[in-house]
């Protein structure tokens, strides 16, 4: 309590004091999000409920040179919001109120801490919807996934959160007053709200988003299809896009996957199948016979050994809740599980799928693999026991090899996940001194002591450097009971 | 061009960054030494089953377009090229999207990564050739539309999208404020509209899509049949509209926002977003009126720019945007003041 002391005094002078927690009964829930892997126990959480006050807390903080870590719902994956141990967590759950829905512009006015779903359910009367659907829709938050740059199922054709945001509002950290973009296009000057789209809460703090709603499609179907071998799935994804296809959506599931998932959830998946992919055509009725027709051509000439097409909305809603349910799936099967979020050429997906086969014989871990093949977007899941420490390092080597392995091919180490504080030792790897200190002066611009979530998403130089030595002594890392991905 | 750079940075001396000068009117005064980019030019990677182009900063879009086209691909956001010898560096730079923006999204949608050469002469590299990428900040995304005013882009990965199947336009008679109220009414259903605009009484739809698709949506909207050469006039705005003595304003509003009132011509595109006015009023009229209605003014194309091209900035932003000017050009020697006079 000591340290926090004073800052509790300081914020209880504008906040009710249960907007302002300390004691660790309180302060307990917020020691981790998504990454649970990760835990520290924030010094003080803040629960504002109005820009006034969000913008009190910033000001606050910034002249006590206290640390502040803005939080969502605590489902990201990356431990972007591990709390500070020294700071404040600002909690955005208050700020759930959708304060404008226009039909008519198509737009949605909402504050950070509304749930994805809710803005499509509000604007399903409406005829519209808000197109990214991250699976953890029902829980994730609209301002974690501005500051995740979330993506979804559907993102091939919809495109990810930086997309479908038009502008918001937020505070710097020393709690000055800004807007981004708007309903009128291309703001004037450079464009900060691409920027502070998927910035990890490092540049500023949102408390409103403006977010653009599509006319939601009349019909939409889903082929199941199977394959008997996994790059032969691989092959046809990259032959439905040079058909000009465009799905709506295009997922794989290798057989682990699959097998994991029929068991949670009866999605009625071809368990046979080395993999299946599951592509989706939506639109008019018409143009959805017609795109469905020209997929399954597609896919049975790139040897699909069984196909099924949806008949109507509920069996098309089963088929993806498989997918949407792979990560709680795989959590039954296995005590933990470890996510990865690569993303590579589509070309290199073969190459990179035997790369994980291997490193699951290297390791002696399995490791199912769900993908939106469609983006090059991988989530293997590394499954593994958190409790036995020689599993837990070999999961952490297992990771890393494979994110390297994404950068080598021409891909990233985080399509929509975030590096946070677990990938930043691979930032290391994907970018070279100029530009991480090119990141580094960027997050000055506009954080120059750098309190607003302090330590995430771009390494040091100085960790870098100690990051690159104990990859030089090869293989085995010091302390490998450290939690250390 | 590093080493032009480290000189010009060397003796803090101003590079005016230039491809084929197509764009040389948009923008503030152009100062500096030219250093011309079409040296550095051609197709690096383009794989049509990736979705994703890779070229050099000196590439004529012309033969880039030509090379999608025969690919039965494009660049979905429809750049104007303003000249046979725009080049694929100033299209990014300039951050210019045509009217398939309305349905497509806007050039920086498609800007997956760049190499970039920063002030100090120092090759970067952020984003890549994927759809999905969150690894460090969106620098690729915050240099499209910066006017070379932040580094020279020297090569750009684009995310491209298939040629529409089928493809037809159709125009109608409606006064202006009952042609923005049908191009949001139709904006907000599944109807495959990829282009609107309106002008002089009459408003000019473009369908894309599936053959279903937009025979669907030709049959909902009506009106009479359009030579699709009219797209190209208004994105090159070689259209009648474009040519005359007065200022040209490009106006970003709401789509729903009610007709500009303001002395001069005017043509909307984007669905009411985009609203083009040719007017002698006064800059700070224009301005004003842009702001009332909750959007802003450029002043696109005009002999006498004392009023600086661009809306003002509010304070925070603009140091915010001095901040990361000095951080990729502490020398500021990239395009002075083309943006802003203290960028």
């Amino acid at each position: 309590m000591g340290a926090a002391l004073p800052v509790v005094k300081a914020l209880r002078e504008f906040l009710p004091a249960r907007a302002v927690l300390h004691q660790e009964e309180d302060t307990r829930p917020y020691e981790c999000d998504g990454l649970t892997a990760y835990r520290q126990l924030p010094m003080v959480v803040a629960l504002p409920e109005t820009e006034e006050q969000v913008q009190r807390i910033l000001k606050t903080c910034s002249a006590l040179k206290v640390p502040v870590v803005p939080r969502g719902a605590g489902t990201g994956l990356s431990g972007g919001a591990l709390p500070p141990g020294d700071g404040v967590l600002l909690s955005m759950a208050k700020f759930m109120r959708v304060l404008r829905l226009d039909p008519l512009a198509r737009l949605a006015v909402v504050q950070p801490g509304v749930r994805n779903a809710v803005v499509s359910e509000l604007a399903a009367p409406l005829g519209l919807y808000y197109a990214p659907d991250p699976s953890s829709q029902i829980a994730c938050t609209i301002g974690g996934n501005v500051a995740e740059n979330s993506g979804g199922v559907h993102c091939l054709k919809y495109g990810l959160t930086l997309h479908n945001v038009l502008g918001m509002r937020g505070f710097t950290i020393e709690g000055e007053p800004f807007a981004l973009g708007g309903a009128a296009p291309d703001a004037p000057g450079y464009d900060l709200l691409a920027l502070g789209i998927g910035s990890e809460g490092m540049l500023f703090v949102v408390t409103e988003v403006t977010l653009k709603l599509l006319p939601k499609p009349q019909c939409a179907r889903v082929i199941m299809a199977s394959f008997d071998d996994v790059e032969k799935a691989g092959a046809a994804v990259a032959d439905v896009i040079a058909a000009g296809i465009v799905p709506a959506g295009l997922e794989m599931m290798d057989r682990p996957a699959t097998r994991a998932v029929e068991q949670f959830v009866r999605a009625g998946y071809d368990l046979e199948a080395a993999a299946i992919l599951l592509c989706e055509s939506d639109g008019t009725p018409e143009e959805v016979d017609d795109e469905i027709g020209r997929m399954k051509d597609v896919l049975e000439r790139a040897g699909a050994t069984r196909m099924t097409v949806s008949r109507d909305e509920a069996e098309r809603l089963r088929f993806w809740s498989g997918r949407k349910a792979a990560f709680p799936a795989v959590g039954r099967i296995s005590p933990d599980y470890y996510c990865m979020d690569g993303t590579i050429p589509r070309k290199r997906l073969g190459e990179v799928l035997r790369f994980i086969a291997a490193m699951e014989r290297k390791y002696n871990l399995r490791c199912p693999n769900v993908f939106h093949a469609g983006d090059g977007n991988l989530h293997p899941l590394i499954l593994f026991d958190a409790n036995n420490a020689d599993e837990l390092h070999r999961t952490e080597q297992f990771a890393a090899e494979v994110l390297e392995k994404c950068v080598e091919v021409g891909g990233t180490i985080t399509g929509e996940h975030g590096v946070g504080v677990e990938k930043i030792n691979q930032m290391c790897v994907q970018f070279g001194t100029p530009e991480l200190e090119l990141f580094l002066a960027v997050k000055r611009a506009f954080d120059p002591r750098g309190l607003l979530n302090p330590g995430k998403a771009v390494p040091s130089l100085a960790r870098c450097a100690e990051y690159g030595r104990m990859r030089v002594h090869g293989g085995k890392l010091p302390h490998p009971e450290l939690p250390r991905f | 061009m590093q080493e032009r750079v480290r000189a010009a940075a060397s003796r803090r001396a101003a590079l005016r960054l230039r491809g084929g000068g197509t764009k040389d009117f948009y923008g503030n005064a152009l100062r500096g030494e030219v250093l011309d980019t079409r040296s550095y030019a051609g197709i690096v990677a383009y794989e049509p089953t990736e979705l994703v182009v890779t070229a050099r900063c000196g590439t004529p879009l012309s033969d880039l377009e030509t090379i999608l086209d025969e690919n039965h691909q494009c660049l979905p956001f429809e750049p104007p090229h303003f000249g046979e010898a725009a080049t694929v560096g100033g299209c990014v730079a300039a951050g210019l999207s045509g009217p398939r923006r309305v349905a497509a999204g806007a050039l920086r949608d498609f800007v997956l990564g760049v190499k970039l050469v920063d002030g100090r002469g120092q090759a970067l590299a952020f984003g890549g050739q994927v759809m999905k990428n969150v690894a460090g900040y969106d620098v690729s995304r915050l240099v499209a539309g910066s006017l070379g005013t932040l580094g020279l882009i020297a090569e750009v990965s684009l995310k491209l999208a298939p040629r529409p199947q089928a493809e037809s336009s159709v125009r109608l008679e409606l006064p202006q404020a009952r042609a923005l109220e049908a191009m949001n009414r139709w904006a907000g259903q599944p109807l495959a509209i990829s282009a609107s605009a309106w002008h002089d009484g009459e408003l000019s739809v473009r369908l894309s899509g599936s053959a279903a698709a937009v025979h669907a949506a030709a049959a909902r909207i009506g009106g009479t049949a359009l030579d699709g050469a009219f797209w190209r006039e208004l994105r090159e705005q070689t259209h009648a509209f474009f040519s005359g003595p007065e200022p040209l304003w490009r106006l970003s509003l709401p789509s729903t926002a009610p007709a500009v009132e303001l002395d001069g011509k005017q043509l909307l595109e984007w669905g009411g977003a985009l609203r083009w006015l040719r007017t002698s009023a006064a800059a700070a009229e224009v301005r004003d009126t842009a702001r009332r209605l909750n959007g802003h003014a450029t002043l696109f194309r005009a002999p006498d720019k004392a009023a600086g091209c661009f809306a003002p900035l509010d304070p925070v932003l603009a140091r915010v945007h001095q901040a990361l000017k000095a951080a990729f050009d502490p020398d500021g020697i990239f395009n002075p003041g083309r943006m802003y006079p203290e960028l």
